[in-house]
């Protein structure tokens, strides 16, 4: 379907990909074939869309949200710029809590959709824009805070949507990876899968930072998103931004497909089970996530120079 | 059998300010304790009740341990364990 009665309506319905040329690279091709599921083409170019629409419709059928509400969100980006087009369209006031490290591309937009942004210290990374956007919250009781860490209609919007498009397009997929970021893709996808093709292997890129995002992160306030459950995961990747940028940057070498830094760890996975399914002699169709364009990054420097170049830039910056 | 652990900014009093440790152990549990025999205090940090913390994810070769044994998990001559606090992550 290509047409729709407004933008909220477009959401979704995003293509699925075949990525010949880096199934190769790998030493698959036809046996082993990994896919992108392009998040990019959503109303505001990413996958956040999806639960930030699932979430505000939530709202309103539980009564919270009313025209003329003010929503609260920590986010640090995408869910903010999904949750300020929705919130323009639907007659809401959008405040979010966001880093003060984030890049400025992230502002603009923001500030285009007329949202209001509370910067965060950097130094707490995003569990320091949720401890304050809590704080923020009980001072308001009037304000609806959708909190996608926590709000089941997140893994919802994956579970009825993400999830049930992939597997009609590509009824022989094995493996899904995404990020792991809120855990809501990942947690969304796997449920339907369990229930519908159990024998796919849910996987997870997480990023990881350079040593000043942790840096002062005490061992016993760390965050593990409510959303977050062990068992709808198979495997859990570390991806460092070093892996993340070189393979950024061979999507857009080799398939053309110009996307943002996290997708790249997400490739990283991606490649890794394709090239432990090639050693083992094993057929395998991969899913996974383009969660966003490159656009919004390209003031990091992550896609000029050299790779050594690039990591360094991204030292400190909350890349993913 | 020599084994990488990076160790995250605020264990490193116990590491005497290193960011990087050698460690031996054929799995995960050895391989703590005999970093408890070199850095004591440090065992306590990482584990409670005798499962990891909750905020404490340890990756080998990149890849999360609860999701390969957990404290079970096998190690081998020239893997890498990074220990790091569990974060929100960044875009969200």
């Amino acid at each position: 379907m290509a047409r729709f009665d407004n933008l909220l309506e477009s959401v979704g319905g995003t293509p699925l990909v075949g990525l010949p040329r880096l199934s190769e690279s790998v030493g698959g091709g036809t046996d082993v074939r990994i896919w992108a599921k392009l998040e990019d083409r959503n109303p505001t170019g990413s996958i956040k869309d999806r639960p930030a629409l699932r979430m505000i419709e939530q709202a309103e059928k539980d009564g919270l949200l009313r025209p003329g509400c003010t929503i609260l969100e920590p986010t640090s980006g995408n869910t903010g710029i999904s949750l300020a087009m929705a919130a323009k369209l639907k007659g809401y006031r959008l405040v979010c809590v966001m880093p003060e490290n984030t890049s400025e591309e992230r502002r603009q937009l923001l500030n285009m959709w007329g949202a209001e942004i509370y910067s965060s210290p950097a130094a707490g990374g995003s569990n320091e824009a949720v401890r304050v956007a809590k704080g923020m919250a009980a001072e308001h009781p009037d304000w609806v805070m959708l909190y996608q860490y926590g709000n089941p209609a997140n893994a919802l919007a994956h579970e009825e949507g993400t999830a049930p498009e992939i597997l009609a397009d590509l009824p022989s997929i094995t493996h899904f990876v995404a990020g792991l970021g809120t855990t809501g893709t990942l947690m969304g996808v796997s449920r339907y899968f369990r229930a519908a093709k159990p024998d796919v292997r849910i996987v997870a890129a997480e990023p990881r930072y350079g040593e000043l995002v942790y840096g002062l992160r005490n061992l016993d306030e760390g965050f593990v998103p409510e959303l977050y459950d062990e068992t709808l995961i198979d495997s859990r990747f570390s991806v460092g931004p070093r892996d993340a940028v070189r393979r950024v940057r061979e999507l857009l070498e080799l398939e053309g497909i110009f996307a943002g830094i996290s997708t790249g760890a997400i490739l990283h996975a991606a490649l890794g089970q394709a090239a432990k399914a090639v050693k083992a002699g094993e057929t395998a169709d991969i899913a996974f996530v383009v969660a966003d364009g490159g656009w919004k990054y390209l003031s990091t420097g992550a896609y000029e120079g050299t790779i050594d170049e690039a990591e360094d830039r991204l030292e400190g910056q909350l890349w993913a | 059998m020599a084994i990488e652990v990076r160790i995250p900014t605020i264990l490193r009093t116990y590491t005497g300010g290193e960011k990087a440790v050698a460690a031996e152990g054929a799995n995960l549990a050895a391989l703590i304790d005999d970093l408890e025999s070199n850095h004591p205090g440090i065992k306590e940090r990482l584990i409670e009740n005798g499962d990891l913390r909750r905020f404490v994810n340890v990756y080998v070769n990149d890849e999360d341990v609860r999701f390969i044994g957990g404290l079970e998990a096998t190690l081998g001559d020239g893997d890498q364990v990074v220990v790091l606090p569990a974060v929100a992550g960044g875009a969200r």
